[in-house]
C-alpha cells in the first residue's frame, strides 16, 4: 500500500500554491454560544435605513427564496432573479425525502449536539465545526417556521408531526411531506416571497439568467460586489442591476456530469463567473453520488431520476449470486441464489449504510458482472418482504408515489417485480468558499445554499441540504448580511460606470461569440461527452492516471467546443440552445478544476474513493494528517491557485469511519 | 418506431404561428416525450434550423415547467406531466399534434413556451400565510387532525403547470386557485386570512383574464397531480361565506 | 387585463382588479340561484300539467283557481304576478350572467382565429359530458322556446291549431300538429340537457359538491334524474295528445 507522501503529488504541475486562509468571522468560545455571540457582535441596521439599502439575490430555491422573503420582510429593497418562468420551479422543488431537525419529538435521544455530531462525522471531517453546530441549532426553528407557513408535513393520528429515520442515522429526526418534501418547503418559501412581491419589497425577475458579477472599488479601494449582469431570456436584452450587496443562491453544479438528478437548467454559471472574478471555489471535486436512482435506459436519456433514499428503510438490495442469472426474471431466482450484499458486508447498518458506501458497493457488483437491466447497470431493490410483513396497503401509504414514479418511468410494476436502481450524481458539496457569515472572499458577495461549500464537508447526509438551504436563507444570512449592510448604503453606481460597462460588454461579446462559431456539433453532444469523461474519471472512483487523462481530454474538448459548436438562432429572443451553450462552456472550465482538485486530494474521503488510498480490505482510507483542510481554489488565467483552510476539531474526535 | 409530429411554431409573441410537420425515424418507446423532442431538436440543429422551444426543468413531474397540448389533450394521453409521458403511449406511424397551452392569460412566448406569470400574481394576491421569519410558535403547539393535514396536502401538491387552464374550455384557472385556497384554508394556521384570501385571489384570478368556471371538470381530468374537483366547490363556499360576511 | 402585463418578466401586481362581488364566481352564484328558481317553477308547472289528464273541465278550473289563490289577501291573479315578476327577474339575471360569462370565457380560452387547438383529435376532451357542450346554444333554444310557448299559452296570440278560450282546448289543438309536437320535443330535450349539467353545476357553484370528480358526485346522478323527470314529465302531455288522441274529440 502506498501512502500519498511516498511520492511527489503529480497534481502540482496543474496548479499553483497560495497562502493558507482562515475563516476569521467565527467567534471562538464554547461551540453552543458561538452563533449567539456572532449575532450579538453584529452591527444592526436601523429599520428606517433598510428601505435605502438594496440587495440582489440570484436564485429562488430554498436558500434564495427564503432569504429574499426574510430580507424583504425586514424592509430591504430586494431584487431577485431566476432562470425559470416562476420562482416556484427552482430545483429545490424536486427534493423528495425530508429535512432534518433536532426536535427530539421521538424521545429517542436526539439533540442539537447529536445532529451536529452526526453531520460532522457524516461529512467525514471535512466541514467546519462552528458552521455545522449553527446549522443544527437553527434546524428546530426551520420546522416551526415552515409549519406556521402552512407546509403540510406528515402527521400522526394525534395531529402532531411525524418523523422518520433517514440513510445512515439511528434517530428519527427527518420531517417529511410524503415524497414531496422539497416541493412543500419551496412552496412555503415561494409564498412568503410572493407576499413580499405584493408588498413591493421584492422585485422578481423570472426568465433572467445571471451571466456576470460586477465588482466596483469604493473610495478606499476595497473591491465590493455591487451588481450583476443578467440576460432577459425572453428578449435577449442584457441588463445591469446594481445594489449594495449580492447574494448567490444558485444551487449546485451536478450537471457537469450531463446525467444527474439535477434539473435540466441547473448550472455553474453564476458561481463560475464569480470565481473568474476572484471568488474562491472550494472543494469542487466533492460530489455526492446517490445510490437509489432509476438506471439509464438508453443514450437519448436526458436526466436521471432519483427515488428517495427512504426506500432503503424497507426495501432490500440484492444481485444474483450467479452471473448467469442476471437476465432472468428476478422472481424466478430463489432466495439462496440472491446476494443481499449490503446486509452481508455491513451487518450493523445493512441496507441503510451511507450513500457513498451503498453507491460504490452497487458499482462493484456491476463491475463484477452481476448488474441487472440494460447494460448490466443496475441492482435490485426488492419490496417483496416488506409487502409480506406490512401489507401492500402500508407499503402503498408510505411509498405509493415513489412506486408510481418508478412505474411511470420504466413501465414496470414495482409491487410485483423488484425495482432496479443504480447510483447517480446527486449533489455537489463543493461551491464558492464562504466564511462563517456566508460571505465569500469577495467583499459584499454572499453565497447561500448548495452554491456555497460550507456545511457538509466531503459528504452530505440525507435530508441535510434542505436544512442548510433554509437555515442559510431564513436565519443565518439575514443576520450576517445585516452586519455588512450596516456600513451602507454605499455610493450609487450608474450604468455607465466603467466596471459596469466592461462587465456588460464581456457578456455581450460572449453571447455573440457563441453564435459566431457556427460549427458542426450540437451543444448537447459536447455536454454528453464531458459528462462521460467526468463520470468515468472523476466519479465514484478516481485514480491518478484517470484524472490526468481526464484533464487533457477536457482541454481538448473545450478547444473543440469553441471551434466547432453550433448554436442556431439569434440573441434577441428566447434561444434555449444559446442558454445551454453558455452553461456548457462554463462546465467545460469547471470540469477541469474538479479533476485537478480530485488529483490533488490524494485520499479517499466522503464519497470520494481514490483507488490509491484504501485499506487492505478495500475500504476508503482518509488522511487526516495531510488533507484535513478545505481546498479553496483561486482562478488563474494559466493555472488555478490552491489556498488551504486548515480544519480543526475541538468537539468531535476525528475517527475513521466504520459501518461494518 | 417512426413517427410524425406536427408542432406549433411561432417566433415570438407578436408573430403569427402555424403547425409545422417533422418526421422522426428512430424513436424508442423508452424515451420520454421530451426526450423525443430533444432528438428532434438535435436533428433540426444539425440541419441548421432553429430547434423547437419548450419549457422543462426537473423532468420528473414536480416543477411544473413542462406542458404542451398533445393531440388536443393537455399533457397528452396519460394523466401525467409531459415530461413523464413516455413514447410507449404511442405507436409506430403515429402522427402527433403538439401545441402550446392556449389561454388569453398565457400569452405564447415562443413555439411551445407560454408565459404563466399570472399564476405567480394570483399567489402574490393572497396565496400565503402572513408570518414573518422568526415569529413562529413551536410547531407542535398546533396539532392538525391527520385527515385535514392529508386533505390539505392533496391540494398542496399542485405544481402550477397550467394544464387545468389549457384543458378548461373556458380558460379558467379555478382549479389552480382553489387548490391553494384549500391547502391553506384547511389548516388551522390558515384560518385568520381565510376570507380575505379567497376574496383577493379571486379578484386577481379575474383580473388576469382567466375565464369563469362552469363546473365542466375537464381540469381535474387533465391535472397531473389529481387535484380533486371538490376544491372548486369549497372555494365557492368560502367566497360565498366571505361575501355574506361583507369581506369584499 | 392580461395583455397589459409585460411578458413573464416582472411579477409584480400590475393588473386592475374589480371587486369579488362582481367576480366570475359571484356571477355564477346569480346564475345558479336564478336557474334554481326557474327549476323550482318548472317542477310545480310540470305537476300542474299532469292535471291535464283529469279532463278539460278540471284542468281549466285548476288554472282559473290559480288566479284565485290567496284572493282575500292578494288581488286576483296576485300570486301569479308575483311569480311572474320573480321568473322574469330570474330569466333576465340568468341570461345577462350567461352572456357576460360567455363573452369573457371565449376570450379567456385563447382562440387563434376560429379554433383553440388546431389538432382534430381530442375535441371532446377527456370526460366532458355532452350536456356541458350544449349549455349556451341550448340556453338560446330554451329562450326561444319559452317566448313562443308563453305567447301560445297565455294570451291566445299564437294559437297553432286554432284559438280557444279554453286553455285545455288550445293545448289539444296545438299538439295535434306534428310540427308543434316536434318543436316542443326539441325544446324539452334542450331543457333536459340544460338541467342535466345545470343542476349539478348550480349546486357545485353554491359549494355543495364534495366529490373528487364529477362522475363520483351524487349530485351528478340527482341531476340526471331531475333532467329526465322534467323532460319526460312534460313530454307526456304532447305525446298523449298526438299519439294517443287524449283530449281530442
Ligand atoms: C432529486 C433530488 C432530491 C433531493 N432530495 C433531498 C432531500 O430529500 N433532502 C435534502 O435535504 N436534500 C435533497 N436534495 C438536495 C437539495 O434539494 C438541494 O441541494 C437544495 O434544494 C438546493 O437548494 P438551493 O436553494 O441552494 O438551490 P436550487 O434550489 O437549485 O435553486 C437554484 C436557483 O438559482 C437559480 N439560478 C441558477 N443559476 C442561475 C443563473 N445563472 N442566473 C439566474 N438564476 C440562476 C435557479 O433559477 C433557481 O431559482 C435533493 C436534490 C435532488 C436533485
Ligand atoms: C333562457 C335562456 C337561457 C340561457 C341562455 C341559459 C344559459 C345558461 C348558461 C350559459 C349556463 C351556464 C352553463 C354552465 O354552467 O355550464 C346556464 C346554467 C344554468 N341554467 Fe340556464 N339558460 C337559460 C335558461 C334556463 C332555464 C329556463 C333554466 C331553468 C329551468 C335554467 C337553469 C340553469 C341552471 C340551474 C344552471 C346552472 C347554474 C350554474 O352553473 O351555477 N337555465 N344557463
Ligand atoms: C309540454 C309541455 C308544456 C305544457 C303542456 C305547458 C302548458 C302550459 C300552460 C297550459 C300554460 C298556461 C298556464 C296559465 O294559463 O296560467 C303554461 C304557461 C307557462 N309555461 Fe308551460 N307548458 C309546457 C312546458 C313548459 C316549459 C318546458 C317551460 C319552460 C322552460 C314552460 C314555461 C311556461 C311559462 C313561463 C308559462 C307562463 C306562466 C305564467 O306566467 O303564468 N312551459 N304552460
Ligand atoms: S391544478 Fe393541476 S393542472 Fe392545474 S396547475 Fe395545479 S397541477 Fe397543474
Ligand atoms: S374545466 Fe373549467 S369549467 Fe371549471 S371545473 Fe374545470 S375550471
Ligand atoms: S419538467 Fe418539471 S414537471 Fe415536467
Amino acid at each position: 500500500m502506498t501512502s500519498p507522501t511516498d511520492q511527489h503529488n503529480v497534481s502540482e504541475q496543474f496548479h499553483g500554491l497560495g497562502d493558507d486562509i482562515a475563516d476569521t468571522r467565527a467567534p471562538s468560545g464554547p461551540i453552543d454560544r458561538r452563533w449567539e455571540q456572532r449575532k450579538f457582535d453584529a452591527k444592526l441596521v436601523n429599520a428606517a435605513n433598510r428601505r435605502k439599502i438594496s440587495v440582489i439575490i440570484v436564485g429562488t430555491g430554498l436558500a434564495g427564496a427564503s432569504a429574499a422573503a426574510t430580507l424583504g420582510e425586514a424592509g430591504y429593497q430586494v431584487t431577485s432573479f431566476c432562470y425559470q418562468d416562476s420562482p416556484r420551479r427552482a430545483h429545490s422543488i424536486a427534493a423528495q425525502g425530508g429535512i432534518n431537525a433536532a426536535k427530539n419529538y421521538r424521545n429517542d435521544g436526539d439533540s442539537v449536539y447529536r445532529l451536529f455530531y452526526d453531520t460532522v462525522k457524516g461529512g467525514d471531517f471535512r466541514a467546519r465545526e462552528s458552521n455545522v453546530y449553527r446549522l443544527a441549532e437553527v434546524s428546530v426553528n426551520i420546522i416551526d417556521q415552515c409549519v406556521a407557513q402552512g407546509v403540510p408535513f406528515a402527521r400522526e393520528y394525534g395531529g402532531l408531526l411525524d418523523n422518520r429515520s433517514f440513510g445512515g442515522v439511528q434517530v428519527s429526526r427527518t420531517f417529511y411531506a410524503r415524497g414531496q418534501t422539497g416541493q412543500q418547503l419551496l412552496i412555503g418559501a415561494y409564498q412568503a416571497l410572493e407576499r413580499q412581491v405584493a408588498a413591493g419589497t421584492v422585485t422578481m425577475h423570472t426568465r433572467h439568467e445571471m451571466l456576470e458579477i460586477v465588482m466596483v472599488p469604493d473610495a478606499d479601494g476595497t473591491e465590493r460586489a455591487r451588481g450583476v449582469i443578467v440576460r432577459d431570456l425572453v428578449t435577449g436584452e442584457v441588463e445591469t442591476h446594481t445594489a449594495d450587496a449580492v447574494v448567490l443562491a444558485t444551487g449546485g453544479y451536478g450537471n457537469v456530469f450531463f446525467l444527474s438528478t439535477n434539473a435540466m437548467g441547473s448550472n455553474v454559471t453564476a458561481t463560475w463567473r464569480a470565481h473568474r472574478k476572484g471568488a474562491y471555489f472550494a472543494n469542487p471535486c466533492f460530489t455526492q453520488i446517490h445510490p437509489t436512482c432509476i438506471p439509464v435506459s438508453g443514450d437519448y436519456q436526458s436526466k436521471l431520476t432519483l427515488m428517495s433514499e427512504s426506500l432503503r428503510n424497507d426495501g432490500r438490495i440484492w444481485v444474483p449470486k450467479n452471473k448467469d442469472d442476471v437476465e432472468k426474471d428476478p422472481r424466478d431466482i430463489p432466495e439462496e441464489d440472491r446476494d443481499y450484499y449490503l446486509e452481508r458486508i455491513y451487518p450493523a447498518f445493512g441496507n441503510l449504510v451511507p450513500r457513498d458506501i451503498a453507491s460504490r458497493a452497487a458499482k462493484y457488483q456491476c463491475d463484477d458482472g452481476k448488474g441487472v437491466g440494460p447494460g448490466g447497470l443496475g441492482v435490485y431493490l426488492d419490496f417483496a418482504d416488506a409487502i409480506e410483513r406490512m401489507g401492500r396497503d402500508t407499503v402503498e401509504a408510505k411509498y405509493g408515489n415513489l412506486f408510481d414514479m418508478y412505474a411511470q418511468i420504466t413501465g414496470e410494476n414495482p409491487y410485483e417485480v423488484p425495482m432496479r436502481i443504480y447510483p447517480a450524481v446527486h449533489y455537489t458539496m463543493g461551491g464558492l468558499w464562504v466564511d462563517y457569515d456566508l460571505q465569500s472572499n469577495l467583499t459584499g458577495l454572499f453565497v447561500a445554499g448548495e452554491a456555497n461549500f460550507s456545511e457538509h464537508g466531503a459528504n452530505r447526509l440525507g435530508a441535510s441540504a434542505l436544512m442548510q438551504g433554509l437555515a442559510d436563507g431564513y436565519f443565518v444570512l439575514p443576520n450576517t448580511i445585516a452586519n455588512y449592510l450596516a456600513d451602507g448604503p454605499f455610493e450609487k453606481i450608474g450604468d455607465d460606470h466603467p466596471r459596469v460597462v466592461e462587465a456588460r460588454q464581456a457578456v455581450e461579446e460572449r453571447v455573440e461569440k457563441l453564435l459566431a462559431v457556427d460549427g458542426e456539433r450540437t451543444v448537447d453532444s459536447f455536454h454528453k461527452e464531458l459528462g462521460h469523461i467526468m463520470w468515468d474519471y472523476c466519479g465514484m472512483e478516481r485514480t491518478e492516471e484517470g484524472l490526468v487523462k481526464a484533464i487533457s481530454l477536457i482541454r481538448d474538448l473545450r478547444a473543440e467546443f469553441w471551434r466547432n459548436v453550433k448554436v442556431t438562432g439569434e440573441s434577441t429572443n428566447l434561444n434555449q440552445a444559446l442558454e445551454r451553450a453558455g452553461r456548457v462552456a462554463d462546465f467545460l472550465e469547471l470540469g477541469e478544476l474538479m479533476c485537478i482538485d480530485a488529483l490533488q486530494r490524494r485520499e479517499s474521503c466522503g464519497g470520494h474513493f481514490r483507488a490509491e488510498s484504501q485499506t487492505e480490505d478495500g475500504e476508503a482510507l482518509r488522511h487526516d494528517d495531510e488533507f484535513a483542510y478545505v481546498s479553496a481554489w483561486e482562478f488563474g488565467e494559466q493555472q488555478p491557485v490552491l489556498h488551504k483552510e486548515q480544519l480543526e476539531y475541538e468537539y468531535v474526535e476525528m475517527k475513521a469511519r466504520s459501518y461494518k | 418506431m417512426k413517427i410524425t409530429v406536427n408542432v406549433w411554431r411561432q417566433k415570438d409573441a407578436d408573430t403569427k404561428g402555424s403547425m409545422v410537420s417533422y418526421a422522426l425515424d428512430d424513436v424508442s418507446e423508452h424515451m420520454s416525450f421530451l426526450e423525443m423532442l430533444d432528438v428532434l431538436n438535435e436533428q433540426l440543429t444539425l440541419a441548421g434550423e432553429e430547434p423547437v422551444a419548450f419549457d422543462s426543468d426537473c423532468r420528473e413531474g414536480i416543477c411544473g415547467s413542462c406542458g404542451v397540448v398533445i393531440n388536443g389533450i393537455a399533457h397528452g394521453p396519460e394523466v401525467t406531466t409531459t415530461c413523464q409521458l413516455h413514447m410507449r403511449s404511442f405507436s409506430d406511424g403515429d402522427v402527433i399534434d403538439i401545441e402550446p397551452w392556449r389561454a388569453g392569460a398565457f400569452p405564447v412566448v415562443k413555439d411551445l413556451v407560454v408565459d404563466r406569470g399570472a399564476f405567480d400574481r394570483i399567489i402574490a394576491a393572497g396565496g400565503y400565510i402572513s408570518i414573518n421569519t422568526g415569529s413562529a410558535p413551536e410547531a407542535n403547539n398546533t396539532p392538525v387532525p391527520k385527515e385535514d393535514a392529508d386533505h390539505a396536502f392533496a391540494s398542496a401538491t399542485c405544481i402550477g403547470c397550467g394544464a387545468c387552464v389549457a384543458a378548461c374550455p373556458n380558460g379558467s384557472a379555478m382549479l389552480f386557485t382553489a387548490a391553494k385556497i384549500n391547502h391553506l384554508g384547511l389548516l388551522p394556521q390558515g384560518q385568520p386570512e381565510r376570507e380575505s384570501r379567497v376574496v383577493s385571489m379571486i379578484e386577481q384570478h379575474d383580473a388576469e383574464g382567466f375565464g369563469g368556471c362552469t363546473n365542466i371538470g375537464e381540469c381535474t381530468a387533465a391535472c397531473p397531480k389529481g387535484i380533486p374537483l371538490d376544491v372548486i366547490s369549497q372555494l365557492n363556499r368560502d367566497l360565498l361565506g366571505a361575501l355574506a360576511a361583507g369581506k369584499a | 387585463m392580461a395583455d397589459e402585463v409585460y411578458r413573464g418578466v416582472v411579477t409584480t401586481i400590475q393588473t386592475r382588479r374589480t371587486s369579488a362581488k362582481r367576480s366570475t364566481v359571484a356571477l355564477k352564484y346569480s346564475m345558479a340561484v336564478s336557474g334554481l328558481v326557474m327549476l323550482g317553477y318548472l317542477l310545480v308547472h310540470m305537476y300542474g300539467n299532469l292535471k291535464f289528464f283529469q279532463g278539460q273541465e278540471y284542468f281549466d278550473e285548476y288554472l282559473a283557481g290559480l288566479e284565485e289563490l290567496f284572493t282575500p289577501y292578494l288581488p286576483e291573479g296576485g300570486l301569479l304576478w308575483i311569480m311572474r315578476v320573480a321568473l322574469i327577474t330570474a330569466l333576465v339575471v340568468h341570461v345577462y350572467a350567461a352572456m357576460t360569462l360567455w363573452r369573457r370565457n371565449k376570450a379567456a380560452a385563447g382562440y387563434v382565429g376560429a379554433t383553440r387547438y388546431h389538432s382534430k383529435k381530442g375535441r371532446t376532451g377527456i370526460q366532458r359530458s355532452y350536456a356541458s357542450f350544449t349549455m349556451r346554444w341550448g340556453g338560446i333554444i330554451l329562450l326561444l322556446f319559452i317566448i313562443g310557448h308563453v305567447a301560445q299559452m297565455l294570451p291566445n296570440w299564437l294559437a297553432p291549431g286554432g284559438a280557444s278560450d279554453s286553455t285545455y282546448e288550445r293545448v289539444v289543438n296545438g299538439f295535434e300538429l306534428w310540427w308543434v309536437v316536434l318543436l316542443y320535443t326539441i325544446g324539452l330535450v334542450a331543457v333536459g340537457f340544460h338541467l342535466w349539467h345545470g343542476f349539478w353545476s348550480a349546486l357545485t357553484t353554491l359549494g355543495q359538491n364534495r366529490s373528487a370528480t364529477r362522475n363520483e358526485s351524487t349530485i351528478t346522478w340527482v341531476s340526471t334524474f331531475i333532467a329526465a323527470l322534467i323532460c319526460f314529465g312534460f313530454l307526456i302531455v304532447p305525446f298523449a295528445v298526438f299519439f294517443f288522441g287524449v283530449g281530442t274529440s
